[in-house]
């Protein structure tokens, strides 16, 4: 299966670059230390804040830089090398192919996670477990029900990066919109704090917004906080977001290709 | 592959392609612009032949290319490659056309070179027997056995370039594009391009149109050359026939005996130097050298004597400064 191939492709590519892990691994450590003790700072002065006790805040704050660089929310991920290739007018090459270019460009980045999911997840989240009291799952199908919402997570991470690339076919400079969506992705999804404890009003809307996907849903089934028919839920939710933006790039692509006017060359 | 040796492959009829560009005037406002890329563009291309497609930059040759492969829409005009409209069936094109961009890569460009063509091969659903053979054929004549394991990142132009184009070729394609192959490329991969372009085409029986700002490429490979400039074709035919329609001009060198008064009165020819014995005799390119010679030789003094062909590029730039009145693109007869 070409796709298939694609997805491996992804996942090597981003393997050959180990010092490049390496670094990642460790900032995203640090990053969870100082994370951590702030929530510790937080929950000591107000204990059971947005309904979670300290280790599962903690856990929180250790499942975001696990997924940081899978769900690509700072850095544009794969999709800003997409982005560069319409700026710089290299997308005739890809559109020279047998292909699609959102399912190429989904299954490179599903294999680009997957690797970063291993090589920049794991590290930080044992370091995590050893150095803290966190509130991890005993059961495997927990474990697996993360996983699954992790990779959710990826799709609709994807989803949203794609629709920001596709958008340099009318901005001929994508890079300003790159930064304000990475903004928006750190804060909505709950990167800098879980979206439940913000006042109820906007943290409610919050929790409805696409962004929400990528961390907020899979750490609260990780945590517990999310158990039975909230699991179910909170998949869906992650599962609806995914089909509309994927139908959204799918929609702006074809009218990105019928217009296509390819820069430079 | 299908259909036969001559039975036309590309055809392009009356094409044309505008593009609206925005462009400031004023501090707020915005005009719209209409720019002509290509227009009145009619050519044919018949099954297995090579063709070179030059003009300067901006002429209007990266734009045919992309017409011809369907990633941009002619404003007007019919356009067929393998009887398909390209810009419609691009897909299904794709699987029958192979493009070569000097400036881009294919490639993927972390991992080793046989990953890409691996690609290729799930990508085009290449049959495995084809797809061994092609890439045994494109690895020998290229020379690409050592750099089968090296990431992209790592190839000298020179290496990427022969990988692109082996990659265009795994598919078998019917038509294939060249944009500028040998851009950048040192005197030995240029030719080891050219060599293995002519055995494609002359072996496999694969059309060819290479667009290419390096004549020697056009020189080396091409019977029929077409010249676009400002979007129009000025040229079309025989690349011998360039150099008459330019107007260009032989040189008849002679050595006399002696030195003696610059050469006068022969018909159709003039002295243009006089260095000592030898001399320098201009004509037009069109006309025989024969009759030229049997009339220095009757009345001078004649040692030895050589003729110079004009110069391709001093041709081409007269053709692109508009300097050649008249060589308006011929009708296409006999094609």
């Amino acid at each position: 299966m070409l796709y298939t191939a694609v997805a491996a492709g992804g996942f090597r590519r981003y393997a050959t670059y180990r010092v490049a892990t390496a670094a990642g691994v460790f900032t995203n450590t640090v990053f969870g230390f100082i994370v951590a003790y702030s929530y510790i700072a937080l929950w000591n002065e107000r204990p059971h804040l947005g309904g979670y006790d300290q280790a599962q805040a903690l856990t929180f704050a250790w499942t975001g830089q696990a997924l940081l660089a899978a769900t690509a929310m700072m850095a544009g991920g794969g999709i800003a090398e997409l982005q560069e290739r319409i700026r710089n007018g290299d997308i005739a090459v890809d559109l020279h192919r047998p292909a699609d270019l959102q399912s190429w460009w989904l299954a490179a980045d599903l294999g680009r996670a997957g690797f970063q999911l291993i090589g920049r997840g794991v590290v930080p989240m044992a370091v995590g477990a050893c150095f803290f009291d966190l509130a991890l799952p005993g059961e495997a199908w927990t474990w697996g029900l993360f996983l699954l919402s992790a990779g959710l997570a990826v799709v609709v991470s994807f989803a949203l990066r794609y629709l920001v690339a596709v958008a340099s076919f009318w901005l001929l400079d994508g890079s300003g919109l790159a930064v304000i969506s990475g903004l928006a992705a750190m804060f909505f999804s709950g990167m800098v704090l879980p979206l439940r404890i913000f006042p109820d009003g906007f943290g409610q809307v919050a929790q409805l917004l696409p962004w929400a996907a990528l961390l907020q849903v899979p750490a609260d089934v990780l945590l517990g906080a999310r158990t039975g028919g909230a699991v179910v839920r909170g998949l869906v939710f992650q599962a609806g977001w995914a089909v509309v933006l994927l139908a959204l790039g799918r929609l702006m692509q074809s009218a990105a290709t019928r217009k296509v006017v390819v820069h430079g060359g | 592959m299908s259909g036969a040796v001559g039975e036309a492959l590309i055809e392009v009829a009356d094409v044309e392609k505008v593009f609206s560009v925005r462009r400031k005037a004023g501090r707020l406002r915005r005009v719209r612009q209409e720019v002509r890329a290509v227009e009145g563009l009619t050519f044919t291309v018949p099954r297995g032949e090579m063709v070179g497609y030059i003009g300067p930059n901006g002429a209007g040759k990266s734009t045919t290319i992309k017409m011809l492969t369907g990633i941009l829409t002619p404003s007007g005009g019919r356009l067929r490659v393998a009887g398909l409209d390209p810009s419609r069936e691009r897909t299904r094109l794709a699987r029958r056309i192979g493009v070569v961009f000097g400036q881009r890569t294919t490639l993927w460009w972390d991992l080793p070179l046989k990953d890409s063509y691996e690609l290729v091969r799930r990508m085009y659903r290449v049959p495995d027997a084809a797809y061994r053979a092609n890439r045994e054929r494109c690895v020998e004549l290229l020379d690409l056995g050592p750099l089968l394991d090296v990431p992209v990142r790592q190839l000298s132009l020179g290496q990427r370039m022969r990988g692109d184009i082996a990659a265009a070729l795994l598919h078998d394609p019917e038509v294939l594009y060249l944009d500028e192959p040998t851009i950048g490329l040192d005197v030995i991969s240029k030719a080891k391009v050219r060599e293995f372009l002519r055995e494609v085409n002359t072996e496999r029986g694969t059309t060819v149109l290479l667009t290419t700002h390096d004549l020697t490429d056009i020189e080396q490979l091409c019977r029929r050359v077409m010249v676009i400039d400002h979007g129009r074709l000025v040229y079309d035919g025989r690349l011998d026939g360039l150099r008459a329609a330019g107007e260009g001009e032989r040189t008849l060198v002679v050595d006399l005996e002696r030195e003696l008064p610059p050469i006068d009165g022969l018909p159709g020819a003039r002295t243009v130097k006089v260095a000592g014995p030898r001399q320098w005799l201009a004509f037009p390119a069109g006309q025989s050298a024969a009759p030229l010679v049997a009339a220095v030789a009757a009345r001078y003094p004649l040692v030895d004597l050589s003729i110079r062909e004009p110069d391709i590029e001093d041709v081409i730039a007269r053709l692109y400064a508009g300097g050649v009145p008249g060589v308006a693109a011929p009708p296409a007869a006999g094609r």
